[in-house]
């Protein structure tokens, strides 16, 4: 049988303690044991940005960061993104401008462009189309996600 | 029509009633489930493409601690080969469908699944696939669908098939032809007799996935007093209960299908795979609930992409454009088992035009690749890309702007189709006259090495049954069930329809997806119906209560039946007497009883859907890399119902088939083993790869429909494959019939012969 750890991490800002399996991944720790399954998982190999979420101000996929190797760390996922009941100007604008259709890339966007917007406010369109090239969404052809980011960035000007 | 313009709700772009969950993370999904005692499975699966099964032998992971139960083909049921009728949709040879979902006597694909297994936890599992032992003996693989048509070609399935090479063939000798269509209209050998050029040209398209970002998953559990729930991510709720039922050897009426939210399909989400295991596996468990989930290689390696094909296409035309004739012949790799979309493909090839003489031939063959699934607009992509690349050239040869011989041969309301059928109204005209009139197509275009390619893109919709439960709620709300499980916003385009039928507030209406039990049968989410036969469904639900509003009004009021009507949001009754929706939606309770409005319906009347591509592309002489400047696609949609919904399928449809252009391919090595089974290497398009892709929306509406809906999901598929390749060849001077004409293909065709 496997070998079980404690971990101690603040997820979301809130102090977080789990056990987890050695092997187990941070995506499998957040979605199988801790119950955040709004951080999805596509490939499990690091091609997809379904499962990115931010640790210690970098964004990261889950799928590559072992569970063990978080502790202490301050990690964000999708379901911190809104504070106090409000949603964020990315989560406003990705509803208004219909960026998403099955939903399943969309936590991944959300937390990769959050990241992105927080490094870089007004990202010119390749800047995004570079920076969200890790993230995979096989429904929109990006187009309506890309102009949700614009629209956000220029929201919070 | 039955309603008429102008619209208040359809046509406009609100917030879908399932966005906040889907922004936040709340939204469930398969494999976000999680209930009590619930255990995790893996399937063991086959390394060899084709290989006959000598022995398995679980006891080694049986003995490692956490390992639960291990569910093998002895633990099916026995089923003979065979149709039998399902009483659902066509017959369907039960053996196949459970051979596909778990190995008989041979494995027919790399990674068919032999076994599976349920452990504690996930690690545990897949320890224990590993010490699940299989015997094979391997035999040699057939990989792509000219090799197996040929009659040294080993038989994938001995004597089983029988399709022939020809009509008079048919069930003469065992093949791995699984079956032949054929359809012909006029005199073929007397159109290219009158024709001034004739073309013959050959063409392949690689096999592709869907390439949904949810892998496959299902949650199930059998209960002690045999019934059964399962929980997924699918197209089709009331689809994977018919198959299960058939695979597990129960009644229908003992599964319940629980839908979960979905993330992607394309078709591919329709067939079942890990159901029946985790049924089996939580039966072997006296009633565990087990949760499975597939990897991506997984995915890859064994569920549906869609077919490889060859195509030869001969067309014939005079020297002022009049297509004269045609002879289209298509072979398409169905996988491990009968079912190629090469039927679709026949139909559809030559759709956007009128030709007098036709032949078109398809061919379904068996190859040791996974047995294909749907993939939007399934079979069309292929065929459509071989006839719009002859087509292209004839122009070209000519002299003619590709799009006024497109247009001088445009199919139009009353226009024959080869396999009988007869255009209605459609807008295929008027989609090619939005190209022409284009900015984009009215460009110039310059620079080197940049090219502008068109083509068209046909495909004929499906209606299908769909209910619908729709009840007033005491204030004024109204909640809305139905059995359509969404996967790009049709909770919105039907609580739209509602809203508008009922002329209420669109925020006013709750779309509900419910389980098999809580809603009448209703067809898949696919084939571009749901926004069309759901939302009528839903019209008629709403019709149903404004008709139950008017006789609790009349009674309210103590006026004749006859002297109330329903409009606009309002009962209205004589002398003035009218009671708002929410007023009357008030009094309900106590005047004799909510009302809620119920439809079932299967209607017929679908819209065909046309659309046009232009695409701009520039060409890297030196490394053969192909990079899009500009995309802009033209589509015929019906009544757009919520029109960023629409562009949105267009802009997804466009970028699939770019990826099938340009980039995506299932790679075989030797031994039928795939050797690009991650999303690094099975190149889907990314941010990087694509530019923004303009839409233009042309609105003929189907007279067919209450809001003039046709289906929108699956022809923006379909033109880009021609349209990439007729500009590579515009920048390059190279005709591009083999696809994805990526790098290592295109620099192939562009470098000269070595001497
Ligand atoms: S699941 Fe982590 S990158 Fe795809
Ligand atoms: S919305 Fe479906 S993958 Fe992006």
């Amino acid at each position: 049988m496997s070998n079980r750890i404690i971990i101690n991490t603040v997820i979301n800002g809130e102090p977080t303690e789990f056990l987890a399996d050695e092997r187990d991944s941070l995506l499998e720790a957040l979605r199988e044991r801790i119950g955040l399954t709004g951080v999805k998982e596509g490939c499990n190999n690091g091609n997809c940005g379904a499962c990115a979420v931010i640790m210690d101000g970098r964004l990261v996929n889950s799928c590559l960061v072992l569970a063990a190797e978080t502790e202490g760390a301050n990690i964000t996922t999708v379901e911190g993104l809104a504070k106090g009941g409000e949603l964020t100007p990315l989560q406003q604008t990705f509803l208004e401008d219909a960026a998403l259709q099955c939903g399943i890339c969309t936590p991944g966007f959300l937390v990769a462009a959050t990241a992105l917007l927080e490094q870089n406010p007004h990202p010119s369109e390749h800047e995004i189309r570079y920076w969200l090239a890790g993230n995979l969404c096989r429904c929109t052809g990006y187009d309506k996600i890309i102009r949700a980011v614009q629209h956000a960035a220029e929201r919070s000007a | 029509m039955v309603a008429t313009e102008p619209y208040k709700i359809v046509g406009t772009r609100p917030v879908r009633p399932d966005g906040v969950d889907k922004v936040t993370g709340r939204a469930a999904y398969g494999s976000d489930i999680k209930l009590p005692g619930m255990l995790y499975a893996r399937v063991k699966r086959s390394p060899h493409a084709h290989a006959i099964i000598k022995k398995i032998d679980a006891s080694k992971a049986l003995a490692l601690p956490g390992v639960k139960a291990v569910v093998t083909r002895a633990d099916f049921r026995e089923a003979g080969p065979g149709l039998i009728d399902i009483g659902e949709g066509p017959p369907v040879n039960l053996k196949f469908m459970l051979d596909n979902v778990c190995a008989g006597d041979k494995v027919v694909y790399k990674g068919h699944a032999v076994a599976s297994v349920a452990a504690t936890d996930l690690h545990t599992a897949e320890d224990a696939l590993n010490l699940i032992e299989v015997e094979y003996e391997v035999l040699p693989p057939v990989m792509n669908v000219r090799d197996a048509m040929l009659e040294s070609a080993p038989l994938i399935h001995g004597n089983e098939l029988t399709g022939g090479l020809t009509a008079a063939d048919m069930g003469k000798r065992p093949s791995n032809i699984a079956n032949r269509v054929e359809f012909e209209m006029g005199d073929v050998d007397a159109g290219f007799a009158q024709s001034d050029i004739v073309i013959e040209r050959e063409f392949e398209t690689a096999m592709y996935h869907q390439g949904y970002i949810e892998p496959h998953n299902a949650t199930a559990l059998w209960n002690k007093d045999g019934d059964i729930t399962i929980w997924t991510s699918t197209q089709g709720t009331f689809s994977v209960r018919t198959a299960s039922a058939m695979i597990l050897g129960v009644p229908v009426s003992s599964i319940k299908v629980v839908p979960m939210e979905i993330g992607g399909g394309f078709g591919g989400k329709i067939p079942v795979y890990l159901e029946p295991h985790a049924a089996l596996l939580s039966k072997k468990l006296g009633g565990v609930p087990v949760k499975m989930w597939m990897t991506r290689e997984e995915v890859l390696e064994a569920t549906g992409p869609t077919s490889g094909t060859y195509s030869r296409v001969k067309i014939g035309a005079k020297n002022d454009g009049t297509l004269m004739a045609a002879n289209v012949h298509l072979a398409f790799e169905a996988g491990g088992f009968p079912g190629s979309p090469v039927g679709a493909g026949a139909m559809c090839a030559l759709g956007p035009y009128s030709i007098p003489n036709a032949f078109v031939e398809g061919f379904d063959v068996v190859v040791n690749r996974p047995k294909v699934a749907a993939y939007r607009g399934p079979g069309a992509p292929a065929s459509e890309y071989a006839v719009e690349s002859v087509i292209d050239e004839i122009a070209e040869r000519i002299g003619m702007d590709p799009m006024d011989m497109r247009l001088k041969n445009a199919a139009v309301e009353g226009t024959r189709r080869p396999d009988g059928a007869t255009m209605g109204v459609i807008g295929n005209v008027q989609v090619m006259e939005a190209i022409k009139d284009s900015p984009h197509y009215k460009s110039e275009l310059e620079g080197e090495n940049r090219g502008r390619g068109v083509a068209m893109g046909f495909w004929f919709n499906a209606g299908m049954e769909s209910a619908a439960y729709a009840t007033v709620v005491s204030d004024g709300t109204v909640a809305l069930v139905t059995g359509a499980t969404d996967i790009g916003g049709t909770r919105a385009s039907h609580a739209m329809q509602l809203a508008e039928t009922l002329g209420i507030p669109y925020d006013d209406v709750k779309p509900h997806v419910v389980d098999t039990d809580s809603i009448g049968w209703t067809g898949v989410t696919g084939g571009s119906r749901t926004t069309f036969a759901g939302g009528w469904a839903v019209y008629e639900a709403a019709m149903d209560i404004r008709v139950q509003m008017e006789e609790r009004a009349a009674k309210i009021w103590e006026v004749d039946r006859d002297q109330v009507h329903y409009d606009n949001g309002a009962v209205h009754g004589p002398d003035g007497k009218v009671f708002s929706f929410k007023e009357l939606a008030a009094q309900l309770p106590h005047t004799g009883g909510t009302i809620s409005g119920h439809a079932d319906v299967n209607p017929t009347t679908v819209g065909a859907a046309f659309a046009g591509h232009i695409c701009d592309v520039e060409v890297d002489p030196d490394t053969g890399k192909v990079t899009i400047l500009r995309y802009t696609a033209v589509q015929d949609v019906g009544t757009a119902v919520h029109p960023s919904y629409v562009e949105g399928q267009i802009q997804g449809g466009a970028s699939q088939g770019i990826g099938m252009a340009l980039s995506e391919e299932y790679f075989y090595d030797e031994n039928g083993v795939m050797r690009n089974s991650s999303f690094l290497d099975y190149r889907m398009p990314t941010t990087l790869d694509l530019p923004m892709i303009d839409t233009i929306l042309v609105e003929v509406p189907n007279p067919g429909h209450p809001y003039g809906v046709r289906g929108v999901g699956e022809v923006p598929i379909i033109p880009p494959l021609a349209a990439v390749a007729n500009a590579i060849y515009n920048a390059t001077g190279v005709r591009v019939r083999k696809l994805p004409a990526n790098p290592r293909n295109l620099l192939e065709e562009m470098l000269p012969p070595e001497a």
